[in-house]
């Protein structure tokens, strides 16, 4: 939280790994939880498999959408490289979590001892979690991992939202033949 | 499409800014939307086509390109409707045609253009184009909402004064105001009223022909100046005078001017340097409430503007200044870059010296970073990588490639980054063709297109290059879709968003009757026929004239999409 009162997350990743879907369970807690909220997220080009972050602040009053440089509290990175683009975002109280996971980038690319070194200049919290391979193993697809990392932070407190706040979101901001593997999602990173 | 927006009572709730605007249209009881897709503007037409389906009381289209939308949104206009035209800058560009007329005749109908820019180009490819250069070219009054709750308020405010004034308004976002969600309190929405349509002649005011036209001009200059007399006392632009202001303080004397989202990186900013300084902020950029400037300028030792890209609102105030505060110290793009989106930290840099503050500099670390670039799908596999790979197979060291708009544009990025121009939509064979023309048969160019392009504004280019007689190979990929701004359908799908099913329009009879040799017009399926592409390319490579390949193959994406609905009936 910021000298503000304003609590700021950014999700990375790659296009295509569910980003809006957890910018939109996270926006209806805090709206639920009856704070103000402002996000931005983008759409077309960086869609096709790009990297893509988006942003997320909710707090007694919130202006910008933007998130601040150095201003982040959490950083969820669903594609391991990509917590490298939340950097910037970072000062060195904020907790990444980050899903174990690489997706090939057609250039340069950083291994998980690299990753964890350049985090370390910043921060002191990065968690790398299996969240891909558990999402994959105990319901068959990955694309829930997101939803896995942010079970995590609200069991650990790194989020201002309880479980059972995260799971009212999840009813609200999904048709309901989703809630089931998304509930689960949330609750797996619980044990 | 998000159900709540259409939610009779009023309600609190999250919105995305296109959403608020589709709020807002329906709020105003909107009747006739007409729109092209792109990003950042997209989900207003998306939401559209469904809110129109099975509605008698509401008509929308996509139109083959922007021009076509303004175009039949005039025509709805001039029949009394209550009308929308949604589209991003580019889209613009190509409309802007019709548009500078519409001033001139004015809308019968009230009809507001929604036109989205995207500095930073984070979804777009040619330029960072600004559109509020329109208010100098077109004469188009212009709202700029900052949040969400303004997309709606604006909006509606834009149908009143069109209404009022006989004029097309424009409401300009950017991907931050386009693209945010905030809380919103919208209000009922009206019963639908019996449309009313009809088309009464009035030649006066439809047909511009000189001398008739340039009395239409002085008109649209005296119904902006009493816009402009409207703008002055509309609570739009707004005034913050801080709360416990001391008159005499230093800070007093200190004042920002912004808009768009800007004002809302100006507020963030104050808040975390902890000072309040005296804000206007213009809800309008055109006409501009030069009377409140002037005002608020008057009693200040310096002004800073905060806007993105050019500096529109900065040179004005210095123009305003010379007669009400000529030593007033103006600051805008000087502290502020002019390329690429604004950010909260940037503003609160200039606000900073401004005012004297030392700020403690963040730490400056120097840490690497990774970038996925995009790429064609792999989980479905899109067609194109079998429509480059056949090229690459098939096409000889120092074949000069066109690029256009679309999906395929990907193949601008590493590792491929095959093409060696590229601009606009339509413009992959307009500028191969001057190329060819150019360099006689010396070199030889192909050039690659979607079928969505193609419709909006390839045909002319293709027809051209026949008639003047080139000889590059246009390659046409027919994923039968508009896939990268959302998949919306286009006329060779046979489908529209009015009707459905409609009959399909087929691109190999087109080009067919364009004068191009039949020999020389191939239909290709690149994944099932990977080896009949590359001999295609090989085969119309080797002529010296004008040849033209339809790779024509599903986007996979869209196939899924088609499975699973199939699937569900
Ligand atoms: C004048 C203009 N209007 C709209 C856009 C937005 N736009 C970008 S890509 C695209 C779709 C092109 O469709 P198509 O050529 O069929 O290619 P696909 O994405 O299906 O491969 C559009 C409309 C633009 N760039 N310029
Ligand atoms: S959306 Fe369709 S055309 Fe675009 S990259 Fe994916 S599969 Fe290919």
């Amino acid at each position: 939280m910021d000298k503000n009162g304003t609590f700021n997350i950014i999700v990375v990743g790659v296009g295509g790994q569910g980003l809006m879907t957890l910018l939109k369970i996270i926006s209806q807690a805090a709206f639920d939880a009856g704070l103000d909220v402002k996000t931005s997220e983008l759409h077309g080009l960086s869609q096709r498999g790009g990297s893509v972050s988006v942003y997320i602040r909710f707090g007694e009053k919130v202006f910008s959408p933007l998130v601040p440089q150095g201003q982040a509290d959490l950083i969820l990175a669903l594609e391991q490289q990509e917590s490298l683009n939340g950097l910037y975002f970072a000062n060195k109280k904020t907790v990444f979590l980050i899903n174990q996971q690489e997706t090939p980038t057609m250039a340069q690319t950083a291994d998980k001892a690299e990753i964890e070194q350049e985090l370390k200049k910043v921060v002191r919290r990065a968690i790398f979690l299996p969240a891909s391979n558990v999402c994959q193993k105990e319901l068959g697809s990955d694309v829930f991992s997101g939803v896995y990392l942010l079970g995590y932070a609200a069991k650990k407190g790194f989020l201002p939202f309880k479980r059972e706040e995260l799971e009212s979101a999840v009813r609200e901001t999904m048709p309901e033949k989703y809630w089931e593997s998304n509930l689960k999602a949330l609750e797996l990173a619980g044990h | 499409m998000n159900k709540e927006l259409l939610n009779q009572d009023s309600q609190k709730l999250i919105l995305l800014g296109n959403e608020a605007i589709v709020r807002g249209a329906l709020e105003a009881g909107v009747q006739f939307v007409a729109t092209y897709p792109g990003t950042p503007a997209s989900e207003i037409g998306n939401d559209f086509a469904e809110i129109a389906r099975n509605n008698d009381k509401l008509y929308f289209e996509f139109s083959t390109n922007e021009k076509l939308a303004m175009e039949a949104v005039i025509g709805a206009s001039f029949s009394g409707l209550k009308c929308l035209c949604a589209m991003k800058n580019f889209g613009l560009n190509v409309a802007s045609d019709s548009l500078l007329p519409f001033l001139y005749t004015g809308s019968k109908g009230p009809a507001v253009i929604v036109v989205a820019d995207d500095p930073s180009c984070h979804s777009s490819a040619q330029s960072e184009e600004n559109s509020r250069g329109f208010a100098g070219l077109a004469h188009i009054p212009i709202l700029e909402p900052s949040d969400v709750q303004e997309c709606l308020d604006f909006t509606k405010l834009a149908f009143e004064i069109s209404q009022k004034f006989n004029l097309p308004v424009m409401v300009r976002l950017t991907t931050r105001v386009a693209h945010q969600r905030a809380i919103v309190k919208t209000s009922d929405l009206p019963e639908a009223s019996p449309s009313g349509a009809k088309f009464e002649s009035n030649k006066h005011q439809f047909v511009t022909m000189p001398p008739r036209v340039l009395e239409m001009h002085q008109e649209l200059l005296e119904k902006l100046d009493k816009i402009k007399e409207f703008a002055e006392e509309n609570g739009i632009n707004k005034l913050q005078i801080p709360q416990q202001a001391n008159p005499k303080s230093r800070l007093a004397r200190i004042g920002v001017i912004t808009s768009g989202v800007s004002y809302l990186h100006v507020m963030e900013a104050l808040r975390m340097l902890g000072i309040d300084v005296p804000v206007l902020k213009l809800g309008f950029f055109n006409p501009l409430p030069k009377e409140k400037i002037k005002q608020f300028i008057k009693p200040l030792k310096k002004v800073l503007v905060v806007e993105e890209l050019e500096p529109y609102l900065e040179k004005e105030t210095i123009c305003l200044a010379k007669e009400v505060n000529p030593k007033l110290e103006i600051h805008g793009k000087s502290l502020l870059p002019e390329v690429g989106e604004l950010k909260p930290e940037q503003v609160m840099a200039a606000l900073a010296l401004i005012i004297g503050k030392k700020l403690k500099p963040l730490p400056v670390v120097d840490f690497k970073t990774i970038k996925h670039k995009p790429r064609f799908c792999t989980t479905p596999v899109c067609p194109y990588w079998r429509v480059f790979a056949a090229i690459k197979q098939a096409a000889p060291q120092g074949t000069i490639f066109g690029g256009d708009i679309g999906c395929y544009m990907i193949a601008a990025f590493e590792p491929m980054q095959i093409y060696d121009y590229m601009f606009c939509m339509g413009s992959s064979v307009g500028i191969g063709h001057g190329i060819a023309k150019a360099v006689g048969g010396k070199q030889k160019a192909i050039t690659l297109m979607g079928d969505g392009t193609f419709f909006h504004s390839g045909m002319p280019a293709l027809l051209n290059a026949s008639y003047n007689r080139s000889n590059i190979l246009a390659i046409i990929v027919d994923n039968r879709i508009t896939a990268m701004t959302g998949h919306q359908p286009n006329p060779g799908m046979g489908q529209n968003a009015e009707e459905g099913t409609v009959s399909e329009a087929r691109i190999e009879q087109i080009v067919g009757s364009f004068g191009i040799k039949e020999e020389n017009i191939k239909v290709v399926d690149p994944v099932d026929d990977f080896n009949g592409m590359v001999a295609a390319v090989k085969e119309l490579y080797a002529k010296n004239e004008l040849s033209v390949i339809i790779a024509r193959r599903i986007c996979a994406l869209l196939e899924k999409k088609q499975k699973k609905n199939q699937d569900k009936s």
